[in-house]
């Protein structure tokens, strides 16, 4: 799929787990919109199944997570191979919130590229979906 | 636009949008209707504190919210917590338990224990509370969703340990309205979830008069993005949807406003924070006798918790949380609160350690052994700053309020998602000001380390071991209790929502037969249904 040059970059932003603390989500899917990308918000208290599920369904070019109360590894422990068994291996991977330092290499490991930690820039994390997307469309086209 | 302003200085305006002028005398006072609200110390309507002598009597309760793991680990740090001089206990429950499932339930795999402590039936709370005198130290709740249900675990808790219930002191936060605007934890509808805290109401009236049922939350709204004259006018709205509800069954304003409380937040600017809180006290006593037609004092009371504020912290430079949380507690202690949970330096990142708990608390205490904030009653009564300001919040507070009742009412503007949205949005707002440096923000904005490893601190460690343990300990209650009791009291759950009756009775003899938070929500959703939250942006 090469089409991602000519429309908007599809962004899914997902609120994993039973945290419900949705306000820095929010901002984040608010600055999205303000880059020119389309934001697909989730809502609270998603499953794993059901995010992959949606980032099929919608056809996303980046699956961003947002947590804050300490339950992201074992939720992208249980996303990964869903996501992959759903041939969306090759999207972009983030995750944004409570994110202790000690956790960014395992959630590295796992497959999420993209990581801003709690106090990270809107406009950093805006710059670095436009440059991914287009580094993976360079690297499509090669 | 203050004349004496000279046009030179850059303008100032507070978060709530009132201009801060370069300095005030008692001409601003009168102009912004001079002193008839500030009344004394103890009398309507109560802008200088709701108690004659204050903290000359009797300090703050010291109340830092608390609790991880299985109820074994918090039972520790209670005593822990106590042992260091605490006077109060402000329970942390996990996520599942907040929204109704078990520790077995597939979703709460991977949460349980982690932000709280877990509870699944009646044996959790007989182990949080063991060797806690109830009458010495009283017990607030942060739960909102399922707090019906936690309610009733805790006076059948204290009942079966001999206390009389009808003495016993407590708070559950129990904001369910506000819950729907930031942090998540609903579970019904909105309509249902208004008539559960009714009926807490209600039922807490009648059988634990001195308990308080309600702590209504504008700590959570401003979180998200309200302004400190909105969070208070907001939550002044939830108050009277939840005082409506039960006034439409009958019952008299004073046979419960009097233990309805409030949680707010503290961080921002001081002096905004104090005239906030004058501002409210002497509103609310203002709209609970002329608009609810209250007689007693204690039923215009604005009784409440405050010294949180972990929105002001910042991830950088965590050790500046301690600094701030100093502030924030002066500011709780200037404006006359009744209970602090001062928020710790490293919660930004997790639950507080016994060590970041600890300084918290210790803070509370300079305060009171040192720095002589104890001594007297509101201290910056009569500032002519404080006292233009005090005026002028009250009158942006009544400008919200009457301005959310002429868009059909707080109800409905959070079932629509409407406040939300308004604060969602102010959020970002205030993000990228922080973010381009228009709002200062020391550590993140202006004076930052950028060669340090700014992320330092020691966190509270997560025991994976907890779910396990958790998960046996509610088998071996299934497998000990009464099944065909628990079976029988909750079908009366059931039949209780079905009939549209108050439901509390029922939950407290499924509690009392170790009926489980799952299993008693279930029978509530099957009647109640499952909320989904409006998206609006």
């Amino acid at each position: 799929m090469n089409d991602t040059a000519q429309r908007r970059i599809r962004v899914l932003l997902a609120k994993p787990g039973l945290d419900g603390h949705d306000q820095g989500a929010k901002v984040v899917a608010r600055a999205m919109m303000d880059a020119g990308f389309e934001v697909i918000y989730t809502g609270l208290r998603q499953t794993p199944e059901q995010v992959s599920r949606i980032a099929l369904d919608e056809d996303v070019d980046v699956i961003a997570l947002s947590s804050m109360a300490g339950s992201h590894l074992p939720f992208c422990r249980k996303l990964k191979p869903l996501l992959e068994a759903n041939g969306l291996g090759d999207k972009l991977w983030m995750i944004g919130g409570n994110l202790p330092a000690q956790d960014h290499d395992a959630l590295r490991e796992l497959g999420f590229k993209g990581i801003f930690p709690t106090g990270s820039k809107l406009d950093a994390i805006a710059a670095y979906i436009r440059e991914s997307i287009r580094e993976s469309i360079r690297e499509n086209a090669a | 636009m203050n004349d004496r302003a000279q046009p030179t200085l850059k303008r100032v305006t507070n978060e709530s949008g009132l201009e801060v002028q370069p300095f005030y005398t008692a001409a601003d006072v009168a102009a912004s209707g001079g002193d008839a609200m500030i009344g004394q110390p103890g009398e309507f309507p109560f802008t200088r504190g709701i108690h004659r002598e204050m903290y000359r009597k009797q300090p703050w309760t010291m109340r830092q919210y608390a609790g991880f793991g299985n109820p074994a680990d918090t039972n520790q740090r209670f005593k822990y917590l106590i042992a260091n001089g605490q006077t109060g206990l402000n329970v942390a429950f996990d996520l599942p338990t907040q929204i109704g499932l078990d520790s077995d339930d597939p979703l709460a795999q991977g949460e349980i224990g982690r932000v709280g402590m877990s509870v699944d039936t009646l044996r959790d709370f007989e182990i949080a509370f063991d060797g806690i005198d109830l009458d010495k130290i009283t017990v607030s709740m942060t739960i909102n969703g399922a707090a019906a249900i936690a309610i009733a675990m805790y006076l059948a808790m204290a009942e079966k340990r001999g206390y009389d219930v009808k003495k016993l002191r407590g708070t559950a936060q129990n904001d369910i309205l506000k819950e729907f605007i930031g942090r998540g934890t609903w579970i019904f509808p909105v309509e249902p979830s208004i008539k559960l805290v009714g009926d807490t109401i209600e039922y807490c009236a009648e059988h634990a008069p001195k308990y308080s049922p309600v702590s209504v939350c504008g700590y959570h709204i401003r979180e998200s993005g309200a302004t400190p004259a909105e969070e208070m006018a907001y939550a002044f709205c939830i108050a009277r949807a939840y005082a409506d509800e039960v006034i439409a069954r009958g019952l008299h304003v004073d046979e419960f406003a009097g233990r309805l409380s409030y949680n707010f937040n503290i961080f921002g600017n001081l002096f905004e924070q104090v005239c906030k809180f004058r501002a409210g006290r002497s509103l609310w006593a203002k709209i609970m006798k002329e608009e609810y037609k209250a007689e007693k004092p204690g039923s215009m009371w604005l009784r409440m918790i405050a010294a949180g504020g972990g929105g002001g912290l910042t991830f950088e430079q965590p050790e500046l949380n301690i600094v701030r949380g100093a502030y924030y507690a002066l500011i709780s202690a200037l404006s006359g609160t009744q209970t602090m949970a001062l928020c710790s330096y490293d919660e930004a990142y997790t639950i507080p350690t016994e060590y970041s708990a600890r300084i918290s608390l210790r803070t509370m205490q300079i305060l009171i052994a040192e720095m002589g904030l104890t001594e007297t009653v509101d201290p910056l009564g009569g500032s002519y700053y404080v006292e233009t300001m005090t005026n002028q919040m009250r009158d942006k507070m009544e400008e919200i309020i009457a301005e959310t009742d002429a868009q059909g009412g707080i109800v409905k503007l959070v079932s629509e998602g409407a406040i939300q949205a308004k604060v969602s949005a102010q959020a970002y707002k205030m993000q990228r000001d922080i973010e381009s440096g228009a709002f200062p923000k020391v550590g993140v904005n202006c004076y930052r380390n950028d060669q340090e490893d700014e992320h330092k601190v020691d966190f509270h460690p997560y025991d994976e071991d907890d779910a396990r343990v958790q998960i046996e300990s509610l088998n071996r209650v299934r497998a000990e209790r009464d099944a065909d009791r628990v079976a029988h009291t909750l079908a009366g759950v059931g039949e209780a929502a079905r009939a549209g009756a108050n439901v509390m009775p029922a939950i407290v003899e499924a509690v009392k037969a170790y009926a489980s938070v799952g299993e008693i929500t279930q029978e509530l959703v099957k009647v109640f249904g499952r909320y989904q939250e409006p998206i609006r942006f």
